[in-house]
Protein backbone atom coordinates (compact mmCIF):
# COMPACT_ATOMS: atom_id res chain seq x y z
CA UNK A 1 0.00 0.00 0.00
CA UNK A 2 1.29 3.33 -0.89
CA UNK A 3 1.27 6.29 1.74
CA UNK A 4 -0.83 9.36 0.80
CA UNK A 5 -0.20 12.19 2.75
CA UNK A 6 -3.41 14.39 1.39
CA UNK A 7 -5.46 15.80 4.72
CA UNK A 8 -8.16 13.42 5.97
CA UNK A 9 -8.19 14.57 9.65
CA UNK A 10 -10.42 12.80 12.40
CA UNK A 11 -10.61 11.82 15.60
CA UNK A 12 -11.72 7.65 16.18
CA UNK A 13 -15.21 7.47 17.85
CA UNK A 14 -14.68 8.27 21.91
CA UNK A 15 -15.37 4.70 23.24
CA UNK A 16 -12.39 3.12 20.56
CA UNK A 17 -9.88 5.60 22.39
CA UNK A 18 -10.91 4.71 25.74
CA UNK A 19 -11.02 0.93 25.06
CA UNK A 20 -7.64 1.34 23.11
CA UNK A 21 -5.89 3.77 25.45
CA UNK A 22 -7.12 0.96 28.46
CA UNK A 23 -5.74 -2.14 26.59
CA UNK A 24 -2.19 -0.21 25.74
CA UNK A 25 -2.02 0.39 29.62
CA UNK A 26 -2.95 -2.46 30.55
CA UNK A 27 -0.28 -4.17 28.35
CA UNK A 28 2.15 -1.88 29.73
CA UNK A 29 1.28 -2.23 33.09
CA UNK A 30 2.16 -6.36 32.95
CA UNK A 31 4.91 -6.18 31.18
CA UNK A 32 6.71 -4.22 33.49
CA UNK A 33 8.71 -6.80 36.20
CA UNK A 34 9.01 -4.40 39.19
CA UNK A 35 5.04 -3.16 38.73
CA UNK A 36 4.44 -7.32 38.48
CA UNK A 37 6.16 -7.87 41.82
CA UNK A 38 4.27 -5.54 43.56
CA UNK A 39 0.93 -6.60 41.81
CA UNK A 40 1.09 -10.45 42.15
CA UNK A 41 4.44 -11.76 43.98
CA UNK A 42 3.75 -9.84 46.91
CA UNK A 43 0.41 -10.30 47.63
CA UNK A 44 0.62 -14.38 47.16
CA UNK A 45 3.51 -14.29 49.25
CA UNK A 46 1.21 -12.47 51.66
CA UNK A 47 -1.26 -14.90 51.50
CA UNK A 48 0.80 -17.83 51.65
CA UNK A 49 3.21 -16.93 53.72
CA UNK A 50 0.80 -15.68 56.97
CA UNK A 51 -1.34 -19.06 56.19
CA UNK A 52 1.03 -21.60 56.74
CA UNK A 53 3.16 -19.00 59.36
CA UNK A 54 0.44 -19.69 62.21
CA UNK A 55 1.74 -18.46 65.58
CA UNK A 56 3.71 -15.45 63.73
CA UNK A 57 0.46 -12.95 63.08
CA UNK A 58 -2.71 -13.20 65.43
CA UNK A 59 -5.47 -12.96 63.14
CA UNK A 60 -8.37 -13.99 65.30
CA UNK A 61 -11.26 -15.26 65.43
CA UNK A 62 -12.24 -17.26 62.69
CA UNK A 63 -10.51 -19.75 59.80
CA UNK A 64 -7.28 -18.32 59.44
CA UNK A 65 -7.36 -18.14 55.25
CA UNK A 66 -10.97 -16.72 55.38
CA UNK A 67 -9.71 -13.91 57.19
CA UNK A 68 -6.98 -13.40 55.40
CA UNK A 69 -8.20 -14.10 52.11
CA UNK A 70 -10.07 -10.76 51.63
CA UNK A 71 -7.70 -8.71 53.24
CA UNK A 72 -4.96 -10.16 50.75
CA UNK A 73 -8.16 -8.51 47.64
CA UNK A 74 -8.15 -5.37 49.09
CA UNK A 75 -4.12 -4.84 48.95
CA UNK A 76 -4.20 -6.27 45.37
CA UNK A 77 -6.34 -3.41 44.65
CA UNK A 78 -4.03 -1.00 46.43
CA UNK A 79 -1.50 -1.77 44.95
CA UNK A 80 -2.51 -1.65 41.58
CA UNK A 81 -4.82 1.59 41.91
CA UNK A 82 -2.34 3.25 43.97
CA UNK A 83 0.95 2.31 43.58
CA UNK A 84 1.14 0.99 40.24
CA UNK A 85 -1.00 4.00 38.86
CA UNK A 86 0.98 6.67 40.95
CA UNK A 87 4.83 5.59 39.68
CA UNK A 88 3.65 5.03 36.25
CA UNK A 89 1.41 8.03 35.47
CA UNK A 90 4.71 10.25 36.99
CA UNK A 91 7.08 8.27 34.79
CA UNK A 92 4.86 9.19 32.31
CA UNK A 93 4.49 12.75 32.92
CA UNK A 94 8.75 12.78 32.92
CA UNK A 95 8.56 10.79 29.82
CA UNK A 96 6.33 13.60 27.71
CA UNK A 97 4.01 10.99 27.08
CA UNK A 98 1.01 12.55 29.03
CA UNK A 99 2.48 16.14 27.19
CA UNK A 100 2.34 14.29 23.73
CA UNK A 101 -0.60 12.39 24.40
CA UNK A 102 -2.57 15.89 25.10
CA UNK A 103 -1.61 16.97 21.35
CA UNK A 104 -3.33 13.88 19.90
CA UNK A 105 -7.38 13.60 19.75
CA UNK A 106 -7.55 11.78 22.95
CA UNK A 107 -9.76 14.35 25.58
CA UNK A 108 -8.27 13.97 28.81
CA UNK A 109 -11.33 12.39 30.47
CA UNK A 110 -10.86 9.35 27.84
CA UNK A 111 -6.93 9.43 29.14
CA UNK A 112 -8.17 9.09 32.58
CA UNK A 113 -11.04 6.61 31.67
CA UNK A 114 -8.43 4.44 30.16
CA UNK A 115 -6.61 4.57 33.09
CA UNK A 116 -9.56 3.08 34.90
CA UNK A 117 -9.84 0.68 32.60
CA UNK A 118 -6.33 -0.79 32.60
CA UNK A 119 -6.60 -0.98 36.40
CA UNK A 120 -9.62 -2.68 36.09
CA UNK A 121 -8.50 -5.10 33.57
CA UNK A 122 -5.57 -6.08 35.86
CA UNK A 123 -7.15 -5.77 38.81
CA UNK A 124 -9.63 -8.86 37.60
CA UNK A 125 -6.53 -10.84 36.56
CA UNK A 126 -5.09 -10.46 40.15
CA UNK A 127 -8.62 -11.13 41.97
CA UNK A 128 -8.90 -13.75 39.84
CA UNK A 129 -5.40 -15.44 40.59
CA UNK A 130 -5.35 -14.44 44.27
CA UNK A 131 -8.92 -16.37 44.20
CA UNK A 132 -7.93 -19.46 42.97
CA UNK A 133 -5.05 -19.88 45.34
CA UNK A 134 -7.14 -19.11 48.41
CA UNK A 135 -9.77 -21.41 47.28
CA UNK A 136 -6.37 -24.31 47.03
CA UNK A 137 -6.14 -23.77 50.31
CA UNK A 138 -9.28 -23.59 51.43
CA UNK A 139 -10.88 -20.42 51.66
CA UNK A 140 -14.52 -20.81 52.09
CA UNK A 141 -16.14 -17.61 50.83
CA UNK A 142 -19.59 -17.14 52.35
CA UNK A 143 -22.34 -15.11 50.76
CA UNK A 144 -23.30 -16.68 47.63
CA UNK A 145 -24.15 -14.18 44.38
CA UNK A 146 -24.64 -10.79 46.81
CA UNK A 147 -21.36 -11.32 48.17
CA UNK A 148 -19.63 -11.49 45.18
CA UNK A 149 -21.89 -8.22 43.70
CA UNK A 150 -20.87 -6.08 47.17
CA UNK A 151 -17.30 -7.41 46.24
CA UNK A 152 -17.17 -6.28 42.94
CA UNK A 153 -18.77 -2.93 43.90
CA UNK A 154 -16.59 -2.36 46.80
CA UNK A 155 -13.92 -3.03 44.88
CA UNK A 156 -15.43 -0.48 42.10
CA UNK A 157 -15.45 2.33 44.74
CA UNK A 158 -11.84 1.37 46.18
CA UNK A 159 -10.28 1.66 42.85
CA UNK A 160 -11.85 5.00 42.14
CA UNK A 161 -10.22 6.35 45.28
CA UNK A 162 -6.68 5.13 45.21
CA UNK A 163 -6.58 6.19 41.54
CA UNK A 164 -8.00 9.37 42.49
CA UNK A 165 -5.19 9.07 45.24
CA UNK A 166 -2.58 8.35 43.07
CA UNK A 167 -3.03 11.22 40.46
CA UNK A 168 -2.72 13.47 43.39
CA UNK A 169 0.44 12.09 44.32
CA UNK A 170 1.85 11.82 40.76
CA UNK A 171 0.76 15.00 39.02
CA UNK A 172 2.57 17.18 41.87
CA UNK A 173 5.45 15.57 42.89
CA UNK A 174 8.64 14.66 40.55
CA UNK A 175 9.10 11.36 39.29
CA UNK A 176 11.05 10.06 41.33
CA UNK A 177 9.80 11.37 44.53
CA UNK A 178 6.37 9.83 43.31
CA UNK A 179 8.29 6.19 43.08
CA UNK A 180 10.02 6.61 46.50
CA UNK A 181 6.35 8.02 48.15
CA UNK A 182 4.32 5.51 46.37
CA UNK A 183 6.25 2.44 47.90
CA UNK A 184 6.46 3.77 51.24
CA UNK A 185 2.95 4.62 51.18
CA UNK A 186 2.09 0.93 50.29
CA UNK A 187 4.24 -0.33 53.33
CA UNK A 188 2.92 1.78 55.78
CA UNK A 189 -0.62 1.10 55.03
CA UNK A 190 0.07 -2.51 54.75
CA UNK A 191 1.35 -2.49 57.90
CA UNK A 192 -0.80 -0.14 59.64
CA UNK A 193 -3.71 0.44 57.34
CA UNK A 194 -5.87 -2.27 58.36
CA UNK A 195 -5.48 -4.41 55.25
CA UNK A 196 -4.35 -7.51 56.44
CA UNK A 197 -4.78 -7.67 60.15
CA UNK A 198 -8.84 -7.14 61.31
CA UNK A 199 -9.28 -4.03 62.96
CA UNK A 200 -10.03 -5.83 66.49
CA UNK A 201 -6.66 -6.99 66.73
CA UNK A 202 -5.38 -3.10 66.91
CA UNK A 203 -5.41 -1.09 70.21
CA UNK A 204 -8.94 0.46 70.72
CA UNK A 205 -7.55 3.92 70.37
CA UNK A 206 -6.33 3.64 67.02
CA UNK A 207 -9.17 1.49 65.83
CA UNK A 208 -11.43 4.82 64.57
CA UNK A 209 -8.90 5.96 62.50
CA UNK A 210 -7.98 2.87 61.00
CA UNK A 211 -11.65 3.03 59.57
CA UNK A 212 -11.52 6.51 57.71
CA UNK A 213 -8.59 5.25 55.83
CA UNK A 214 -9.67 3.59 52.21
CA UNK A 215 -7.69 0.91 52.97
CA UNK A 216 -9.23 -0.09 56.16
CA UNK A 217 -12.90 0.61 54.88
CA UNK A 218 -12.04 -1.49 51.69
CA UNK A 219 -10.43 -4.58 53.55
CA UNK A 220 -12.80 -4.64 56.76
CA UNK A 221 -15.86 -4.42 53.87
CA UNK A 222 -14.53 -6.88 51.87
CA UNK A 223 -14.20 -9.22 55.31
CA UNK A 224 -17.94 -8.77 55.92
CA UNK A 225 -19.57 -9.13 52.79
CA UNK A 226 -17.05 -12.40 52.39
CA UNK A 227 -18.29 -13.81 55.81
CA UNK A 228 -21.94 -13.06 54.54
CA UNK A 229 -22.68 -9.99 56.32
CA UNK A 230 -24.65 -7.14 54.06
CA UNK A 231 -22.36 -4.62 52.33
CA UNK A 232 -21.66 -1.37 55.01
CA UNK A 233 -22.81 1.96 54.05
CA UNK A 234 -20.48 3.51 56.17
CA UNK A 235 -17.43 1.97 54.44
CA UNK A 236 -18.48 2.71 50.76
CA UNK A 237 -19.65 6.17 51.93
CA UNK A 238 -16.25 6.39 53.06
CA UNK A 239 -14.11 5.06 50.20
CA UNK A 240 -16.28 7.78 48.08
CA UNK A 241 -15.90 10.73 50.05
CA UNK A 242 -11.93 9.73 50.00
CA UNK A 243 -12.45 9.37 45.52
CA UNK A 244 -14.47 12.89 45.55
CA UNK A 245 -11.35 14.72 47.91
CA UNK A 246 -8.83 13.03 45.72
CA UNK A 247 -10.35 13.48 42.53
CA UNK A 248 -11.09 17.34 43.49
CA UNK A 249 -7.74 18.29 44.45
CA UNK A 250 -6.01 16.42 41.76
CA UNK A 251 -8.13 18.22 39.21
CA UNK A 252 -6.88 21.29 40.79
CA UNK A 253 -3.02 20.29 41.11
CA UNK A 254 -2.43 17.70 38.40
CA UNK A 255 0.41 19.01 35.79
CA UNK A 256 0.54 17.07 32.49
CA UNK A 257 3.85 18.49 32.18
CA UNK B 1 10.42 24.26 -5.19
CA UNK B 2 6.87 25.46 -6.22
CA UNK B 3 6.64 24.18 -9.70
CA UNK B 4 6.18 20.64 -8.91
CA UNK B 5 3.24 21.16 -7.17
CA UNK B 6 0.26 18.19 -8.33
CA UNK B 7 -3.02 20.32 -9.14
CA UNK B 8 -5.19 18.92 -6.35
CA UNK B 9 -2.37 20.57 -3.97
CA UNK B 10 -2.01 23.83 -6.02
CA UNK B 11 -5.83 24.10 -6.10
CA UNK B 12 -6.14 23.41 -1.92
CA UNK B 13 -3.48 26.49 -1.74
CA UNK B 14 -5.33 28.58 -3.89
CA UNK B 15 -8.14 28.15 -2.17
CA UNK B 16 -7.05 29.06 1.54
CA UNK B 17 -4.37 31.47 0.00
CA UNK B 18 -6.46 34.43 2.17
CA UNK B 19 -6.12 32.44 5.28
CA UNK B 20 -3.12 31.98 6.43
CA UNK B 21 -2.45 27.99 8.34
CA UNK B 22 -0.99 29.79 11.66
CA UNK B 23 -1.10 33.46 12.45
CA UNK B 24 1.59 34.53 15.56
CA UNK B 25 0.72 37.96 16.51
CA UNK B 26 2.24 40.27 18.70
CA UNK B 27 2.92 37.02 21.11
CA UNK B 28 4.74 37.40 24.50
CA UNK B 29 5.91 34.90 26.53
CA UNK B 30 7.74 35.24 30.29
CA UNK B 31 9.13 32.82 31.96
CA UNK B 32 9.24 34.67 35.41
CA UNK B 33 11.27 37.62 34.60
CA UNK B 34 12.24 37.09 31.21
CA UNK B 35 11.18 37.04 28.22
CA UNK B 36 11.37 34.14 26.20
CA UNK B 37 8.98 35.80 23.24
CA UNK B 38 9.20 39.21 22.86
CA UNK B 39 6.34 40.85 20.71
CA UNK B 40 6.32 38.15 18.05
CA UNK B 41 4.68 38.53 14.60
CA UNK B 42 4.66 36.49 11.55
CA UNK B 43 2.47 34.31 9.46
CA UNK B 44 2.09 30.61 7.71
CA UNK B 45 1.22 30.36 4.48
CA UNK B 46 -1.48 27.11 4.05
CA UNK B 47 0.53 24.84 2.08
CA UNK B 48 3.76 26.08 2.60
CA UNK B 49 6.79 25.24 4.30
CA UNK B 50 7.88 27.13 7.09
CA UNK B 51 11.51 27.01 9.42
CA UNK B 52 11.62 29.26 12.68
CA UNK B 53 15.61 29.46 12.72
CA UNK B 54 17.41 30.81 15.80
CA UNK B 55 20.21 30.18 18.07
CA UNK B 56 19.44 28.38 21.32
CA UNK B 57 16.96 29.95 23.90
CA UNK B 58 15.43 32.08 20.96
CA UNK B 59 12.33 31.07 21.94
CA UNK B 60 11.60 28.65 19.04
CA UNK B 61 9.92 26.15 21.30
CA UNK B 62 8.18 28.18 23.24
CA UNK B 63 6.47 29.57 20.34
CA UNK B 64 5.88 26.39 18.62
CA UNK B 65 4.49 24.81 21.74
CA UNK B 66 2.45 28.18 22.44
CA UNK B 67 0.88 27.53 18.48
CA UNK B 68 0.46 23.76 19.72
CA UNK B 69 -1.89 24.71 23.02
CA UNK B 70 0.54 23.90 26.03
CA UNK B 71 1.18 27.45 26.94
CA UNK B 72 -1.27 30.56 27.22
CA UNK B 73 0.59 33.80 25.53
CA UNK B 74 0.98 36.53 28.22
CA UNK B 75 0.33 38.89 25.25
CA UNK B 76 -0.55 39.19 21.78
CA UNK B 77 -2.22 36.19 20.25
CA UNK B 78 -1.99 33.30 18.07
CA UNK B 79 -4.39 31.21 15.34
CA UNK B 80 -4.13 28.02 14.36
CA UNK B 81 -6.17 26.97 10.97
CA UNK B 82 -8.57 30.13 12.08
CA UNK B 83 -8.91 28.54 15.69
CA UNK B 84 -7.59 29.69 19.08
CA UNK B 85 -4.87 26.35 20.03
CA UNK B 86 -6.17 26.96 23.67
CA UNK B 87 -10.15 27.24 23.18
CA UNK B 88 -10.61 25.26 20.36
CA UNK B 89 -8.09 22.80 21.10
CA UNK B 90 -10.46 19.85 21.21
CA UNK B 91 -11.59 20.44 17.17
CA UNK B 92 -7.80 21.57 16.29
CA UNK B 93 -6.08 17.93 17.71
CA UNK B 94 -7.01 15.43 14.92
CA UNK B 95 -6.12 18.13 12.71
CA UNK B 96 -2.45 19.06 13.49
CA UNK B 97 0.10 16.81 13.71
CA UNK B 98 3.38 17.42 16.61
CA UNK B 99 6.51 16.29 16.77
CA UNK B 100 7.82 17.39 20.39
CA UNK B 101 11.50 18.36 20.64
CA UNK B 102 12.06 15.27 22.96
CA UNK B 103 10.53 12.41 24.44
CA UNK B 104 6.55 11.68 24.16
CA UNK B 105 6.25 7.98 24.51
CA UNK B 106 6.08 5.49 27.77
CA UNK B 107 9.70 3.88 28.00
CA UNK B 108 8.44 0.52 27.82
CA UNK B 109 6.47 1.19 25.11
CA UNK B 110 7.71 -0.54 21.62
CA UNK B 111 8.01 1.43 18.65
CA UNK B 112 5.28 0.46 16.76
CA UNK B 113 3.19 -0.44 19.35
CA UNK B 114 3.27 3.39 19.96
CA UNK B 115 2.87 4.15 16.14
CA UNK B 116 -0.46 1.86 16.16
CA UNK B 117 -1.47 3.25 19.48
CA UNK B 118 -1.54 6.77 17.92
CA UNK B 119 -2.81 5.67 14.77
CA UNK B 120 -5.76 4.18 16.94
CA UNK B 121 -6.47 7.88 18.06
CA UNK B 122 -7.38 9.11 14.57
CA UNK B 123 -10.28 8.09 12.47
CA UNK B 124 -8.18 7.65 9.10
CA UNK B 125 -5.07 7.01 9.98
CA UNK B 126 -1.76 5.97 7.80
CA UNK B 127 -0.96 2.77 6.62
CA UNK B 128 1.55 1.61 9.28
CA UNK B 129 3.46 -0.81 7.33
CA UNK B 130 3.49 1.38 4.72
CA UNK B 131 5.21 4.23 6.96
CA UNK B 132 7.17 2.00 9.36
CA UNK B 133 9.05 1.34 5.87
CA UNK B 134 9.29 4.73 4.71
CA UNK B 135 10.67 5.65 8.14
CA UNK B 136 13.21 2.97 8.27
CA UNK B 137 11.71 1.63 11.41
CA UNK B 138 11.20 -1.69 10.42
CA UNK B 139 14.53 -2.98 12.44
CA UNK B 140 13.49 -1.70 15.48
CA UNK B 141 9.77 -2.09 15.57
CA UNK B 142 9.74 -4.38 18.30
CA UNK B 143 12.41 -2.25 20.46
CA UNK B 144 11.24 -0.54 23.62
CA UNK B 145 11.35 3.07 23.15
CA UNK B 146 14.03 3.71 26.03
CA UNK B 147 16.50 1.42 24.13
CA UNK B 148 15.96 3.12 20.51
CA UNK B 149 18.52 5.56 19.50
CA UNK B 150 17.97 9.14 19.32
CA UNK B 151 17.80 9.41 15.58
CA UNK B 152 15.16 6.41 16.12
CA UNK B 153 12.98 7.93 18.69
CA UNK B 154 13.21 11.19 16.38
CA UNK B 155 11.90 9.57 12.93
CA UNK B 156 9.35 7.68 15.48
CA UNK B 157 8.07 10.49 16.49
CA UNK B 158 7.71 11.79 13.13
CA UNK B 159 5.86 8.65 12.47
CA UNK B 160 3.28 9.85 15.35
CA UNK B 161 3.19 13.63 13.99
CA UNK B 162 1.75 12.47 10.53
CA UNK B 163 -0.09 8.98 10.79
CA UNK B 164 -3.34 10.61 11.56
CA UNK B 165 -3.24 12.47 8.24
CA UNK B 166 -3.07 16.24 9.57
CA UNK B 167 -3.81 19.09 7.82
CA UNK B 168 -0.69 20.93 9.41
CA UNK B 169 2.19 19.69 11.46
CA UNK B 170 4.58 21.15 14.02
CA UNK B 171 8.07 19.85 14.17
CA UNK B 172 10.83 20.84 16.84
CA UNK B 173 13.76 19.77 15.43
CA UNK B 174 13.05 16.58 13.43
CA UNK B 175 15.97 16.29 11.76
CA UNK B 176 18.23 16.40 15.29
CA UNK B 177 20.81 13.79 15.85
CA UNK B 178 20.36 11.90 12.94
CA UNK B 179 22.91 10.51 10.60
CA UNK B 180 22.89 12.14 7.13
CA UNK B 181 20.87 9.36 5.25
CA UNK B 182 17.72 9.67 7.81
CA UNK B 183 17.99 13.39 7.46
CA UNK B 184 17.85 13.62 3.59
CA UNK B 185 15.03 11.05 4.26
CA UNK B 186 12.87 13.38 6.54
CA UNK B 187 14.29 16.63 4.16
CA UNK B 188 12.06 13.82 1.34
CA UNK B 189 9.23 13.60 3.35
CA UNK B 190 8.64 17.15 4.30
CA UNK B 191 8.98 17.67 0.66
CA UNK B 192 6.08 15.08 0.28
CA UNK B 193 4.16 16.47 3.17
CA UNK B 194 3.73 19.98 1.46
CA UNK B 195 2.96 18.59 -2.26
CA UNK B 196 0.59 16.54 -0.59
CA UNK B 197 -1.02 20.00 0.65
CA UNK B 198 0.32 19.88 4.41
CA UNK B 199 1.32 22.99 5.63
CA UNK B 200 4.66 21.82 7.55
CA UNK B 201 5.97 24.56 10.23
CA UNK B 202 9.60 23.38 11.18
CA UNK B 203 12.42 24.66 13.36
CA UNK B 204 16.20 23.73 12.99
CA UNK B 205 19.61 24.50 13.79
CA UNK B 206 21.12 23.72 10.04
CA UNK B 207 20.49 26.03 8.06
CA UNK B 208 21.17 24.49 4.52
CA UNK B 209 17.74 22.34 6.05
CA UNK B 210 15.58 25.49 6.24
CA UNK B 211 17.62 26.74 2.53
CA UNK B 212 16.82 23.90 0.93
CA UNK B 213 13.57 23.20 2.61
CA UNK B 214 11.50 26.32 3.52
CA UNK B 215 10.01 28.59 1.16
CA UNK B 216 9.92 30.49 3.94
CA UNK B 217 12.28 31.44 6.64
CA UNK B 218 11.47 33.09 10.12
CA UNK B 219 14.55 34.35 11.79
CA UNK B 220 14.38 34.81 15.77
CA UNK B 221 16.59 35.87 18.62
CA UNK B 222 15.74 36.88 22.33
CA UNK B 223 12.33 36.14 21.48
CA UNK B 224 12.01 38.57 18.31
CA UNK B 225 11.90 38.42 14.93
CA UNK B 226 15.00 39.49 13.00
CA UNK B 227 14.30 38.67 9.71
CA UNK B 228 12.07 36.92 7.11
CA UNK B 229 11.76 36.18 3.91
CA UNK B 230 12.48 32.91 1.13
CA UNK B 231 15.82 31.93 1.21
CA UNK B 232 16.56 33.54 -1.63
CA UNK B 233 15.54 36.71 -0.50
CA UNK B 234 17.37 36.56 3.10
CA UNK B 235 20.74 35.56 1.52
CA UNK B 236 19.85 38.41 -1.22
CA UNK B 237 19.24 40.70 1.37
CA UNK B 238 22.04 42.83 2.16
CA UNK B 239 24.40 40.70 0.43
CA UNK B 240 27.52 41.28 -1.33
CA UNK B 241 28.72 38.21 -2.61
CA UNK B 242 32.71 37.66 -1.97
CA UNK B 243 35.87 36.73 -3.73
CA UNK B 244 38.80 34.88 -2.26
CA UNK B 245 41.95 34.11 -3.18
CA UNK B 246 45.76 33.24 -2.33
CA UNK B 247 48.54 35.91 -2.79
CA UNK B 248 51.55 36.62 -1.04
CA UNK B 249 51.26 38.43 2.25
CA UNK B 250 51.32 42.07 2.36
CA UNK B 251 49.71 43.66 -0.98
CA UNK B 252 49.16 47.27 -1.21
CA UNK B 253 45.34 47.19 -0.46
CA UNK B 254 44.96 50.45 -0.73
CA UNK B 255 46.38 50.08 -4.49
CA UNK B 256 44.10 47.22 -5.01
CA UNK B 257 40.74 48.90 -3.63
CA UNK B 258 41.79 51.94 -5.78
CA UNK B 259 41.90 49.54 -8.90
CA UNK B 260 38.63 48.39 -7.97
CA UNK B 261 35.02 49.42 -8.29
CA UNK B 262 33.65 52.20 -5.79
CA UNK B 263 32.30 50.49 -2.83
CA UNK B 264 34.38 47.57 -2.88
CA UNK B 265 36.06 46.24 0.46
CA UNK B 266 39.81 44.09 0.65
CA UNK B 267 40.99 42.74 3.48
CA UNK B 268 43.93 40.39 4.57
CA UNK B 269 42.28 38.23 7.70
CA UNK B 270 45.12 35.70 7.30
CA UNK B 271 48.34 36.59 5.94
CA UNK B 272 48.46 36.44 2.17
CA UNK B 273 44.49 35.31 2.10
CA UNK B 274 42.97 37.78 0.43
CA UNK B 275 38.68 38.94 0.52
CA UNK B 276 37.24 41.30 -1.72
CA UNK B 277 33.57 42.63 -0.79
CA UNK B 278 31.54 44.61 -2.49
CA UNK B 279 29.26 44.54 -5.42
CA UNK B 280 30.57 41.65 -7.21
CA UNK B 281 29.94 41.26 -10.93
CA UNK B 282 32.22 40.33 -14.10
CA UNK B 283 33.96 44.08 -13.95
CA UNK B 284 35.49 43.84 -10.26
CA UNK B 285 36.54 40.38 -11.34
CA UNK B 286 38.18 42.02 -14.75
CA UNK B 287 39.56 44.87 -12.31
CA UNK B 288 40.61 42.36 -10.05
CA UNK B 289 42.62 40.33 -12.20
CA UNK B 290 43.94 43.12 -14.46
CA UNK B 291 44.84 44.98 -11.05
CA UNK B 292 47.26 41.39 -10.62
CA UNK B 293 48.61 41.36 -14.06
CA UNK B 294 49.99 44.67 -13.96
CA UNK B 295 51.75 43.82 -10.32
CA UNK B 296 52.93 40.40 -11.31
CA UNK B 297 51.02 38.59 -8.31
CA UNK B 298 49.19 35.08 -9.34
CA UNK B 299 45.91 35.05 -7.41
CA UNK B 300 45.93 31.65 -6.32
CA UNK B 301 42.33 29.62 -5.85
CA UNK B 302 40.18 32.78 -7.28
CA UNK B 303 36.78 31.77 -5.88
CA UNK B 304 33.72 33.66 -6.07
CA UNK B 305 31.28 32.86 -3.29
CA UNK B 306 27.92 33.01 -2.59
CA UNK B 307 26.45 34.53 0.66
CA UNK B 308 24.99 31.50 2.64
CA UNK B 309 21.75 31.28 4.74
CA UNK B 310 24.53 30.49 7.84
CA UNK B 311 26.17 33.45 6.73
CA UNK B 312 23.22 35.58 6.81
CA UNK B 313 21.90 33.48 10.25
CA UNK B 314 25.67 34.35 12.09
CA UNK B 315 25.37 38.07 10.54
CA UNK B 316 21.93 38.72 12.03
CA UNK B 317 22.14 36.47 15.36
CA UNK B 318 25.86 37.10 16.27
CA UNK B 319 29.19 34.93 16.34
CA UNK B 320 28.93 34.72 19.53
CA UNK B 321 28.59 31.42 21.56
CA UNK B 322 25.33 31.03 23.48
CA UNK B 323 25.14 30.36 26.99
Amino acid sequence: MTLVFTPRPGSAPLTSMVAAQARMEARLLLRNGEQLLLALVIPVLVLVGLQQADGLLDLGPGRRIDVLTPGVLALVVLSTGFTSVAISTGFERRHGLLKRLGATPLPRSALLAGKVGAVLIVEAFQLTLISAIALGLGWQPRGGVQALLSVVGLVLAGTAAFVGLALLMAGTLRADTTLAAANLVYLLLLAGGGVIVPFDRYPASVQPVMELLPTGALAEGLRDVLDGAAVGLGHVAILLAWTVVAATLAARTFRWE
Amino acid sequence: MGAACPVSARILRLGTVSSPAVEVEDLVLTYGSIRAVDRLTFEVAAGSVTAVVGPNGAGKTTTMETCEGYRQPHGGRVRVLGADPRRDAARLRPRVGVLLQSGGAWSGVRAVEMLRHIASLHAHPLDIPALVERLGLGSCGRTPYRSLSGGEQRRLGLAMAVVGRPELVFLDEPTAGLDPQARHGTWDLVQELRSSGVTVVLTTHYMDEAERLADTVHVIDSGRLVASGSPSELMAHGAERTVRFWAPAGLDRISLRAALPEGSRVDEPLPGSYVVRGHVDPHLLAALTAWCAANGVLAEGLAVERRTLEDVFLDLTGRELRP
